[in-house]
């Protein structure tokens, strides 16, 4: 018995990801509180060798650990983002925190441990390794919110985020309790099979389950109805922590959703899909129209992301292969514009001192006519103009649902980013065409720099050889089909 | 089955069950038996003969808070021990290491907090 | 069987009327003392489900721990309760809703619930009866070893729930003297005493 559970072969990232972590929180205290940037970089290294260690791991589908824990193309490629996404978040925190002087050791090994739960989540292939995953990654996170301790702002964010997330997991546990009360067993492939069993005639009991489940993962994606506490933690967390929430938890999140939705409950496709359909509309509205009257450009980022999971949750609407690969296809973008927007962010800084506004920006491309660059280049690509990136991201997930006859949803979708194109373009005139007001501080300093230069230039050039990401989806996604 | 867990908790029922009553009939009995004159006086706060200087209730030292966390922590560590424990003749050496890296995990966290000096009172 | 039902009457109406004081009771901790009341009966139910580890370790952990950490949450915070409460009645419809919303759900779900027909083949037949085995030990079992997995994810979540709590609150005095006990006892002779030969009669 022993045996046949502890196989550590597919888990060997994780492992070696939680030894990591570990490994560097002794580290850190030893060398007393001066360490945090040697143990940034540690942290960066230990993330980009569970990358490699992941490439390594075979493409092939296996589970391990009595079938709690799985690990195909999808989870490699999910995990890929989210490797990459904690990593960018932990260069572009350097310079900041140390400004701030929030720069302890802790805050790298937290974002160690936020990363290993979320690649639990992605792996997670049974009802209760998914709900620990979860938790792993949330509490995480819960404190990285908080981390400035001494900020109101911030304090009141960890605490908001800690309220509305518990009661998200207790819509997941009472969700999956009817789901367990039903079938008799966590684990998806169990469930998956009971669920084509008993297809004709399904009890009302499942179907709420299945909503619990589906509004308690919506809450950790921040689709909206599901969205209030976005804007307040996205505005009060520390700048580089809300860069990190709107990426590495998204994806995780979003590939959970996705699996949740597909493996076990692929059966009940048609109960979900108006869920997801429900969710979409109403993202992608409050996120086209919550967001122009925000002044502040995190609230923005708020609003900004909650829309963009509107547009990936259209994909899964689609309910089928193509849907998903849109899906994947649109986070991996996602997470390239928005790092390079949160890095542009970053670069607001008068004085010594964060500033937030987006009135501040304005005139910004005659100062500082890099970080205008890379902010234009972000809005762009998010409002979807091609050939930035974020068109070919809406692209394939309006396609893939267009082909599943949701029309209706594809049109909704096309007509919010044209009113999400207004805000978007409107920062961009600012910065452009007006009066320059305050001069940013100069030396954005070289990590963030490369970090902003680099996904800039991703999803400027996207369009040049967009095959192997497309590819690459394009697997990942008929791995979750095929399981 | 039913039987068997009556059986070895109806002790614990009668004693549930006397106390209650007991400690009811005392109030009841007072209520009824002893006089009665209330009096504002002997419900307010008495501080030595003064008047109450402030609240009862004040802002303790957020340490105390740490304390019962880590307590909390380590409780429920060993609430994890107790089925270790009692089935650990049956899962043989594979439960053990697995109980053992379990306690490392928790052990890297002691000495971290015991390093950061959150065991020190001051 | 009549002593047992009397018994699972008592405890949830014990522990329903105790969760509405918790909610209710003008002084927080009195919310506190009626939560722990709810935690014993709670407790009860789960003895008389057969789960009495469960039991157990909800007076252990949930009464001896938690409870004492909401006490200690309620005393630390200064604040008038009064003023909390002045926005109760605004939100009390909203709240009473979605209350209501899921109980009807509930009700309704008791309603038609149903057990998938394969459902015992799956997932329940690995449990032994309660009857052969002590649950103590049947958690055992499988805790250790078929949910290794999730065990040691627990851990880890019981890591960083500890290094949550020393970064959030933990602060470094300035101006306080630490008792070193490895200086105190590595200190050389020489460094604490002197000998000084006196001439006799000679004064200081």
């Amino acid at each position: 018995m022993a045996k046949d559970i502890l196989v550590l072969g597919p888990a060997w990232p994780e492992v070696f990801l939680a030894c990591a972590a570990m490994a560097l929180l002794m580290l850190g205290v030893f060398r007393g509180e001066s360490s945090a940037r040697l143990v940034s970089w540690l942290s960066v290294g230990a993330l980009a060798a569970t990358a490699l260690l992941l490439s390594g791991t075979t493409p092939e589908r296996g589970l391990t650990f009595g079938g709690m824990f799985v690990i195909d193309s999808f989870a490699v490629f999910m995990k890929m983002l989210v490797l990459l996404g904690s990593a960018l978040a932990i260069v572009m925190s350097l310079d900041f925190n140390e400004r701030e002087k929030i720069a302890r050791f802790e805050y790298p090994v937290l974002f160690l441990f936020a990363t290993l739960g979320m690649m639990m989540m992605v792996s997670a292939s049974d009802l209760i390794s998914l709900y620990l995953g979860l938790e792993l990654q949330s509490l995480s996170l819960y404190v990285v919110a908080a981390f400035r301790r001494d900020s109101i702002r911030s304090t009141e964010a960890g605490l908001k985020y800690f309220v509305l997330g518990a009661l998200s997991s207790g819509l997941l546990l009472y969700g999956a309790s009817l789901i367990y009360g039903f079938a008799g067993t966590t684990s998806f492939a169990g469930i998956a099979r009971i669920m084509v069993d008993s297809a004709g005639d399904m009890p009302l009991g499942v179907v709420f389950g299945v909503v619990f489940i589906a509004a308690a993962l919506a809450f950790k994606v921040s689709a909206a109805p599901f969205h209030m506490w976005t804007p307040d933690v996205y505005e009060g967390a520390p700048t580089p922590v809300t860069a990190f929430f709107s990426v590495a938890p998204k994806i995780a999140a979003v590939s959970l959703l996705v699996r949740v939705l597909v493996e076990p409950f692929g059966p009940l496709v048609g109960a979900w899909q108006q869920i997801v359909v429900a969710l979409a509309v109403v993202s992608m509205l409050i996120g086209g129209f919550a967001a122009i009257y925000q002044t502040n450009i995190k609230r923005l980022m708020a609003y900004s992301s909650i829309g963009h999971i509107g547009y990936a949750l259209v994909g899964l609407a689609a309910g089928d292969e193509t849907g998903v690969r849109g899906v994947l296809v649109y986070m991996s973008i996602y997470l390239f514009m928005n790092v390079a927007a949160f890095g542009a962010i970053l670069c607001m800084r008068q004085q010594g001192r964060m500033v937030e506004r987006i009135d501040d920006l304005s005139g910004l491309a005659k100062n500082q006519p890099m970080v205008a660059a890379a902010l234009a280049i972000s809005m762009f690509s998010m409002a979807g103009i091609p050939p930035l990136a974020g068109f070919f991201g809406k692209l394939y997930v309006f396609l893939a649902a267009i082909s599943a006859g949701l029309y209706a949803l594809a049109v909704i979708g096309v007509l919010t980013s044209v009113v999400a194109a207004y805000y978007y373009l409107r920062i961009v005139k600012l910065m452009y065409f007006d009066d320059p007001v305050d001069v940013f501080d100069q030396p954005i300093g070289r990590p963030l720099g490369l970090v902003l230069a680099g996904t800039s230039l991703f999803t400027l050039l996207f369009f040049v050889y967009p095959a192997p990401l497309i590819f690459a989806a394009g697997l990942a996604a008929a791995a979750l089909y095929a399981g | 089955m039913d039987s068997g867990l009556l059986r070895e908790y109806l002790p614990i029922l009668i004693f549930l069950a006397l106390a209650i009553g007991l400690a009811g009939l005392m109030i009841l009995a007072s209520v009824i038996a002893a006089r009665q004159r209330p009096d504002s006086e002997k419900l307010a706060a008495y501080e030595c003969g003064f008047d109450a200087f402030d609240d009862a209730r004040r802002k303790f030292d957020v340490r105390f808070y740490l304390v019962a966390i880590l307590f909390i922590i380590f409780d429920l560590e060993v609430a994890f021990l107790f089925p270790w424990a009692a089935s650990l003749s049956q899962i043989g050496l594979f439960g053990f290491w697995s109980m053992i890296v379990f306690l490392a995990v928790l052990t890297v966290g002691f000495v971290y907090e015991w390093k950061k000096g959150a065991l020190e009172w001051e | 069987m009549i002593i047992q039902a009397l018994a699972f009457y008592l405890f949830s109406t014990v522990l329903i009327a105790a969760a509405v004081m918790v909610i209710s009771a003008r002084n927080p901790v009195h919310s506190v003392l009626f939560l722990i009341l709810a935690f014993f009966n709670a407790a009860g139910l789960f003895v008389l489900m057969g789960a009495e580890f469960l039991a157990m370790i909800l007076v252990v952990v949930y009464v001896g721990a938690v409870a004492v950490l909401f006490l200690f949450v309620v005393m630390m915070l200064d604040i008038d309760f009064s003023a909390l409460r002045q926005g109760f009645l605004r939100y009390a419809p909203i709240g009473g809703l979605v209350g209501i919303v899921l109980l009807v759900e509930l009700m309704w779900m008791a309603t038609v619930w149903a057990v998938a027909p394969g459902a015992s083949e799956v997932g329940v037949a690995r449990m032994p009866a309660a009857a052969q085995i002590p649950n103590t030990q049947a958690l055992g079992l499988v805790l250790y070893t078929r949910y290794v997995y999730v065990f040691q994810a627990a851990g880890l979540v019981l890591l960083v729930a500890m290094i949550g709590a020393i970064v959030l609150t933990l602060r470094q005095r300035e101006g306080v003297r630490r008792q070193d006990i490895a200086r105190q006892i590595s200190r050389p002779r020489e460094r604490s005493v002197e000998l000084v030969k006196m001439p006799p009669r000679a004064g200081v």
